[in-house]
């Protein structure tokens, strides 16, 4: 049995599925936090050589994977709207990058919070904090250049562009840091490096899942705002039960 | 044959923005000033102490050559968009890439070539030696063609927009952290007597691969901004 | 620093509160501003619907 996938990538099949998607999203993303720290609070067991302070890279880290990821994405999806033109990619685009910006956030956040303890400085210009610091200046200027053009397909199609550019240069940034990096002969503690625990692991992939499962629910509820507000002058939108209903 | 049109179109386009520089010679001068100036700021800043300064200085002119190089690429393409100029080069049959690189160039030589000059009597300023000196100017002749480059694709999105000059720094400054990260690496490498050679070929390398697709992605970003 | 001092007397607090905390109020911000968004675009189409219909 074929499934119609072109189907999904119109904005109106689009709006209801991601309707009916993001309840189940956002309740198994809150039960695998649950989880997650469960596991990584009272299972996991106290490193020796960091103490308890380890116990951040369980957010620290996934955040920092899903920012990372969700550039890739997005710059993917606004690829993919600059080149077959689909109103949707350039939407999801959009909606991704306010969620990346937060993510990049937070994991800055938590490495200066780790790093207090560990380095004994909230910053150090180590390497990944540089790069992901880097990584939110290019979410700021994505989103910054989305809302300074009024005229919607030509704020999306400039800011794909950006968001192509950016990811091209992603790993340039990532090397010349780096090497910056050991040339000034930056820190030497890492997150990872010495064996980690089975329990530990555990809890940082259920983490990483469960970011990955609210960053996917956040964004559809967030790209059906988008879809209601650039499609209101159609038919269909007319015809929704929450617009026809008023509450 | 075709290979010559094109470089006769780019020859054409450099010479065209040379001349249009030339007769608003203030703004170039303008550009110049603000490095000078932004430069002269840090030891009144940090202290008078050549050591310190001695260590700084490439990190200083580098950041000032590019807050500089981000000051005039908002003219870049604006002037040509008010007078109706760009609309007719979109429609030229020529590639729009060629006609983009020969902006890109006349841009460097009115902005970034300047600063190139007078980078050494700021070394002196600060106290650099005679080899560093040299190092700097070989990567600042590499380092700031690319940041006109980049700085294109910039100024091509933000082409018209309300508040364009700070939202064009805020888009193009983090890209050029490569560039200033190897520019000023190779001075501190002279300085240490470490070899240079990594550094500046890896700024050549940036200034190819900003050479192949740069043009060709602001010729994009102007075709999106000004349908 | 009496924050050194606290944040090795407590490290558990000092986790939890400073690095899962926060995300969470992120967390929670973020959907707070969504509920919003898509509360304020549902009320603008309506708007446009009503005004659509009288005409």
């Amino acid at each position: 049995m074929a499934i119609n996938w072109f189907k999904y990538s119109a904005p109106t099949t689009f709006y209801s599925l991601a309707g009916k998607l993001i309840p189940w999203f956002a309740v198994a993303a809150a039960a695998l936090f649950a989880v997650g720290m469960y596991i990584g609070f009272y299972i996991a067991p106290v490193d020796y050589q960091q103490g308890e302070f380890y116990r951040i890279i369980f957010i620290h880290v996934p955040a920092s994977i899903l920012s990372m990821f969700l550039y890739l994405i997005m710059a993917g999806y606004a690829a993919m709207g600059l080149i077959f033109n689909t109103r949707l990619s350039a939407m999801m685009a959009t909606a991704i990058a306010p969620t990346g910006a937060l993510f990049a956030f937070i994991s800055l956040w938590t490495g200066a919070l780790w790093g207090k303890p560990m380095w004994g400085a909230w910053w150090v210009w180590d390497a990944r904090l540089t790069s992901e610091l880097i990584l939110l200046f290019l979410y700021l200027g994505f989103i910054a250049l989305h809302a300074s053009i009024d005229d919607p397909r030509r704020a999306d199609r400039a800011s794909a562009l950006l968001a192509i550019v950016g990811s091209v240069n992603v790993p340039i940034i990532y090397f010349s840091v780096k090497w910056w990096n050991t040339l000034h002969q930056g820190s030497t503690i890492k997150f990872s490096g010495t064996s980690m625990h089975v329990a530990m692991q555990q809890a940082m992939f259920i983490m990483l899942v469960a970011c990955w499962l609210y960053a996917i629910a956040v964004i559809l509820a967030r790209v059906r705002s988008i879809i209601l507000e650039r499609e209101r002058h159609t038919k269909w939108i007319n015809e929704l039960p929450e617009v026809k209903h008023v509450a | 044959m075709k290979k010559s049109t094109m470089i006769d179109l780019l020859w054409v386009v450099t010479r065209r923005d040379l001349v249009l520089a030339m007769r608003r010679r203030a703004d170039v001068l303008t550009t110049l000033i603000f490095f000078v100036m932004v430069v002269s700021l840090f030891p009144l800043g940090v202290g008078p102490e050549m050591d310190m300064l001695r260590k700084m200085a490439p990190g200083v002119l580098w950041v000032a050559a590019l807050l500089s190089s981000m000051l005039s690429l908002g003219r870049l393409f604006s002037a040509d968009h008010l007078d109706g100029t760009l609309e007719q080069m979109l429609l030229v049959p020529q590639s729009l890439s060629m006609l983009v690189l020969g902006k890109m160039i006349a841009h460097w030589m009115v902005a970034g070539l300047p600063l190139v000059l007078m980078a050494p009597v700021l070394g002196i300023q600060f106290d650099m030696s005679a080899e560093a000196i040299g190092v700097l100017i070989l990567g600042l002749l590499l380092g700031t063609p690319i940041l006109s480059m980049l700085g294109a694709i910039g100024a091509a999105l933000t082409l018209g927009l309300r508040g364009g000059g700070v939202l064009l720094s805020l888009l193009v400054l983090p890209l050029c952290i490569p560039v200033l990260i190897f520019g000023t690496g190779a001075v501190d490498a002279v300085s240490s007597g470490l070899s240079v050679a990594s550094h500046l070929s890896l700024l050549g390398a940036m200034l190819v691969l900003a050479l192949v697709f740069t043009p060709w992605v602001t010729a994009q970003a102007l075709r999106i901004s000004m349908e | 620093m009496w924050l050194d001092i606290w944040m090795r007397e407590n490290p558990i607090t000092y986790v939890l509160l400073g690095s899962y905390a926060v995300a969470m109020a992120i967390f929670l911000v973020e959907i707070a501003l969504v509920r919003h968004k898509r509360a304020l675009t549902l009320q603008q189409v309506r708007l446009m619907q009503e005004a659509g219909e009288e005409e």
